[in-house]
């Protein structure tokens, strides 16, 4: 009897001590959460800027999206989303979210953004697993290699050059290490043939969604 | 509990019982992130909260605990004070953060902190217990500065890059460039660079060690002898 007692209280205190803890993480995430969504907007924020600088739109381009399908063109396995930046409500550009999955180690994430007209404004890396000091010259930190592609098209250069200068095509490989660039220009290459065949579609989408947003806008709580 | 007491408990955290360097605990952390002195810095001193946290509490609660239910606690409580060092980082130190990624909430797996609330905070009272999670911390916190800066100049060339991550953006021109256009060196920058510095680290310490201990016994030599040449006088 004694000894079913002295369990019984162990037992408490390992509870009490469990209820301790996770309240102790409970009123940390309360007074954390606000602040680490901020954190995680900003940054979004400040990725899709390095690709289309504030002046070149005047939406809330974290509000205005559209969910895609997954889609294997994209390299996504999951739904993506598509941030549509606008000058004076006409649509000016798009930008994806690409994952080039053949990068040398894994997966590669990237955001493509493109102007209305079909030209790139942008391509940036936002995570990958390549080796340092060889295929990581793909972060603009580390070499000016993805500026190469601002500007370029589907026409420019012909689809038979949208390879690394190795494959016949205009675009530079890095000293000893090919398979990084390669997997980043097929996708970014991809994601410009999607944005080509899809286009119209993807305005739809975003009217048809602008539509329904506007007849809830006495509510704006309820987007984010 | 008396200065000699304290000044025993630095020697022991700093040097002569070292977490990485003696007791070999927490390695993943440490080969893992010591890329940078500032991933380094940014981990050492996360894991060095960590432990003055858990070692203060696992001392203040020590009369509380059955002997039975002792290790299940102190894993609840080093869980949640990691968990709550974890949150706060993401708050307030966002892109450090994303660098260290999955390896704050490793912080957990770090035997060093389970060995120090059982070894010692469950059985010395708060100030004391305080003091070891502190020189233990430092200790640990050390080895990943250093293992840090070596890979860093070995690496890259430079020290002390990304700091503005930690110290905001008047830090951003803190980064001292030894070498211009560097072209790197691949080895110290991946796994087996933290090896290998890790091994010289320790190889250095032994040896320092060895070389203390020689003059000590030189000492107390050169004490005997002058002791019996007295007596023989």
């Amino acid at each position: 009897m004694n000894n079913n007692r002295y369990i019984l209280v162990s037992g408490l205190i390992l509870g009490l001590f469990a209820v301790i803890g996770t309240a102790l993480v409970g009123i940390t995430h309360e007074a954390t959460a606000q602040k680490i969504a901020d954190n995680e907007r900003l940054a979004l924020l400040g990725k899709l800027n390095q690709i289309l600088p504030h002046d070149k739109y005047d939406n809330e381009l974290l509000n205005t999206t559209i969910e895609l399908e997954p889609d294997q063109r994209l390299g996504q396995e999951k739904e993506s989303t598509v941030y549509i930046a606008k000058q004076q409500n006409n649509i000016s550009a798009m930008i994806f979210s690409v994952i080039a999955p053949k990068g040398y180690s894994g997966e590669i994430k990237m955001l493509v953004g493109i102007n209305i007209d079909g030209t790139l404004a942008g391509v940036r890396i936002v995570s990958h697993k390549e080796t340092p000091g060889l295929g990581d010259s793909i972060e603009t930190e580390r070499s000016d290699w993805v500026f190469g592609f601002d500007g370029k098209s589907l026409l420019d250069p012909n689809e038979r050059q949208w390879k690394v200068k190795r494959d016949g095509g205009v675009f530079d490989q890095f000293s000893g290490a090919t398979i990084t660039p390669r997997a980043v220009v097929q996708a970014v290459h991809l994601c410009l043939i999607y944005f080509d065949r899809h286009k119209d579609e993807l305005i739809q989408k975003h009217i048809k969604k602008a539509r329904i947003q506007t007849s809830t806008a006495d509510n704006p709580g309820a987007e984010s | 509990m008396s200065d000699s007491n304290y000044n025993e408990i630095s020697r022991n955290g700093l040097w002569n019982n070292n977490v990485a360097l003696v007791q070999l605990l927490g390695l993943c952390p440490l080969l893992a992130v010591t890329g940078t002195v500032i991933n380094g810095l940014g981990l050492g001193l996360a894991t060095l909260l960590t432990l003055v946290l858990s070692n203060a509490i696992v001392s203040m609660i020590r009369h509380l605990v059955r002997p039975e239910v002792r290790v299940p606690v102190f894993v609840l409580v080093i869980a949640s004070v990691v968990t709550a060092i974890e949150l706060s980082m993401n708050a307030w130190l966002y892109e450090l953060y994303t660098i260290l990624g999955i390896f704050i909430p490793l912080i957990v797996t770090n035997c060093g902190i389970l060995a120090r609330a059982e070894a010692f905070a469950s059985k010395n009272s708060l100030l004391p217990s305080i003091m070891d999670g502190l020189m233990m911390g430092v200790g640990f916190l050390l080895v990943l500065v250093t293992l840090g800066a070596i890979r860093e100049i070995l690496g890259y060339g430079t020290l002390f890059s990304n700091a503005h991550l930690m110290f905001g953006e008047m830090a951003r021109d803190w980064t001292l460039v030894f070498v211009e256009d560097y072209s790197g060196f691949l080895l110290a920058i991946l796994p087996p660079g933290a090896f290998i510095g890790m091994g010289l680290i320790i190889a250095l310490k032994n040896v320092i060690d060895k070389r203390i201990q020689k003059q000590q016994k030189l000492k107390t030599q050169a004490n005997h002898t002058s002791i019996e040449n007295e007596v023989t006088a």
